[in-house]
């Protein structure tokens, strides 16, 4: 495992002040061609193939928590 | 000047007065893969025939972007030097988001190759200069007005039914080798599934004749303020002819894009002035499809009705040409009794490889190119908006990334002191020799090459190599000699530094498959 899961960031309650901060006032559209900006400057700051990769599939598998719950049919 | 289609001389085919001999080995399609493969086989010996349902070279410019790899391969039959001298050299790409260069690649940076990065011809050209060394060659028996139109496997030959202004006739073969084309009526005929992905996106192409100096590149753009929102693309072709390229958008009526009074606005807008003529107008749309085998039994086929791509990175007819490099002296061999037919299956590992490669670089030059809505779009645009700024993004700004062989994954013997460039799977790289090419020195049959060592003894043609800068940092690398056992197809078969003759001879004999 490349990827750093554990918390990495010194002060992240400013660093995600800041994330936010940069998102305000923006439509809905301008906020993904931030986000989409924001993620391709990141990984390629990172570089590392497998990290990527990791990083990607990390934020497939996530999320599922407050989602509306399965109903018997899905299962 | 339009160019003059001349029309190839037709006979009546032997088959209409009496029942022909087996032949050996039918190609059906004369366009550049069928009679490159002619010229291959002829060059080793092998007698075949040529049968096309036309008598013109293809109408249109077609395939205009000739590989380095594809040059060499033209040259070997001998029609390469003609290619270039006519054609327009180029190297350098170059590509525009609205207005602004965001990214230029340069396909040869270095010196020391016969044969240049890309040489921009009309299909037309190398059809011409391929069916006149065909008709010259007494082995090919090139027939023209001769539409197969029943193909049937009939155990161990195949049985083809030729229809002919005069009449109809059969012929059958040991193996027919179907050049037919993306449409292929041989696929059809034999109900082959040609899979793989449509994308729906319309293109204008237009080739136009007029006096102007733009450099010898190729150009791109993302959404350029003469064509708002799309892309476009610029070559340029010998005689004065461009070739621009249009993105329409999915929902454009291609008969009402194909009309002059839709036309001639749309180029007026790219290359600013009325002044031009139209040569040539085609509205296409692209495909990423292979069939799964590219033998089947005594039916193999090459080019576009094996494999067809979208055309952004140059990879239809030069990945054709590839396949009759890795098939013409496989087929030889087995056609001369020298090795069994699962030679053929080399080919088809190698070529399907070489497809599954080009369709990857295809589907993705496409999706950017025509993104789908929501994330895809999302992405390209960033891409796109970063690129204009930011160094790294550039790179990813994909327009098509273009044809380069792909590098077989062959096991065979290797040594790591010895240069990627000309590892075992790869092409040999050319370099200068005397007052010559390596190229040249290689020619069509196998070679060993010695380089800073005197050649072991074997029953192998040796060539022994003049050492020099470009030579040296091709195939030495850090090491100070080498042996490189080289195929038919000018491709590394296996390299040492140092080899006892058996290694080498053991090497030799699987490249024919031959058990030792």
């Amino acid at each position: 495992m490349t990827l750093v899961t554990k918390p990495n960031i010194p002060d992240t309650d400013g660093f995600y002040a800041e994330l936010l901060a940069a998102h305000q006032g923006l439509t809905e559209a301008e906020s993904q061609a931030l986000n989409a900006r924001l993620i391709l400057i990141l990984a390629n700051h990172v570089g590392n193939r497998g990290a990527l990769t990791e990083a990607l599939t990390l934020a497939a598998k996530t999320g599922a928590w407050g989602q509306p719950p399965a109903t018997p049919r899905d299962i | 000047m339009p160019y003059d289609y001349k029309r190839f001389p037709y006979r009546r085919a032997k088959g209409l007065d009496a029942p022909e001999p087996r032949h050996s080995c039918v190609i059906v399609g004369a366009g550049p893969i069928g009679l490159a493969l002619a010229l291959d086989l002829a060059g080793r010996g092998r007698r075949v025939t040529v049968l096309d349902d036309n008598d013109v070279v293809s109408v249109g410019s077609r395939a205009i972007c000739w590989s380095k790899r594809s040059l060499e391969i033209l040259d070997r039959l001998g029609v390469g030097e003609r290619c270039v001298a006519k054609g327009v050299t180029w190297k350098v790409g170059r590509t525009f988001h609205r207005d602004n260069e965001i990214f230029s690649f340069d396909l040869q940076p270095e010196s020391g190759h016969k044969m240049p990065a890309f040489v921009n011809l009309q299909q037309y050209y190398v059809e011409e200069y391929l069916a006149e060394a065909a008709l010259a060659s007494p082995l090919i028996d090139l027939r023209f007005k001769n539409r197969v139109d029943v193909v049937t496997v009939e155990g161990d030959h195949v049985r083809i039914g030729v229809e002919t202004p005069e009449g109809d006739y059969t012929l059958d073969t040991t193996y027919l080798v179907a050049c037919d084309g993306s449409r292929s009526p041989v696929r059809k005929m034999l109900g082959l599934d040609f899979a793989g992905e449509l994308f729906e996106e319309h293109f204008l192409i237009a080739d136009i004749e007029m006096e102007a100096d733009f450099p010898s590149e190729r150009r791109f753009w993302f959404e350029p303020t003469f064509h708002p929102g799309q892309s476009a693309l610029l070559h340029k072709q010998p005689d004065n002819i461009y070739r621009i390229d249009l993105q329409l958008g999915w929902d454009a009526d291609p008969e009402a894009e194909k009309k002059p009074e839709k036309v001639v606005p749309r180029i007026e807008k790219v290359v600013g002035h009325r002044d031009f003529r139209l040569d040539w107008v085609s509205v296409y749309t692209f495909q990423c499809r292979r069939l799964e085998r590219f033998v089947h039994g005594p039916v193999i086929f090459a080019g576009d009705s094996a494999h067809v791509v979208s055309p952004f990175g140059a990879r239809g007819g030069n990945s054709g040409l590839e396949d009759v490099a890795a098939l013409g002296w496989r087929l030889a061999a087995v056609l001369e009794g020298r090795s069994a037919p699962r030679l053929l299956g080399a080919y088809d590992r190698e070529r399907a490889f070489g497809a599954d490669e080009n369709l990857l670089n295809s589907s993705r030059s496409s999706r950017f190119m025509t993104p789908a809505p929501g994330a895809e779009r999302l992405f390209r645009d960033a891409v796109l908006a970063l690129a204009s700024e930011i160094d790294f993004a550039r790179p990813m700004a994909n327009s098509g990334r273009l044809s380069k062989p792909c590098v077989y994954p062959l096991e065979a013997p290797d040594d790591p002191r010895l240069p990627p460039a000309s590892r075992p799977g790869a092409v040999a790289p050319d370099a200068p020799q005397g007052k010559g090419w390596l190229g040249d020195a290689l020619g069509s049959g196998v070679t060993l090459m010695a380089v800073g060592t005197e050649p072991p003894k074997t029953g192998l043609r040796a060539l022994q190599a003049e050492v020099n800068e470009a030579l040296a940092a091709r195939y030495l690398g850090d090491a100070t000699r080498a042996l490189y056992l080289i195929r038919p197809d000018q491709v590394v078969a296996a390299r040492w530094v140092e080899a006892t003759a058996e290694e080498i001879e053991t090497a030799e004999a699987a490249l024919w498959e031959e058990p030792r």
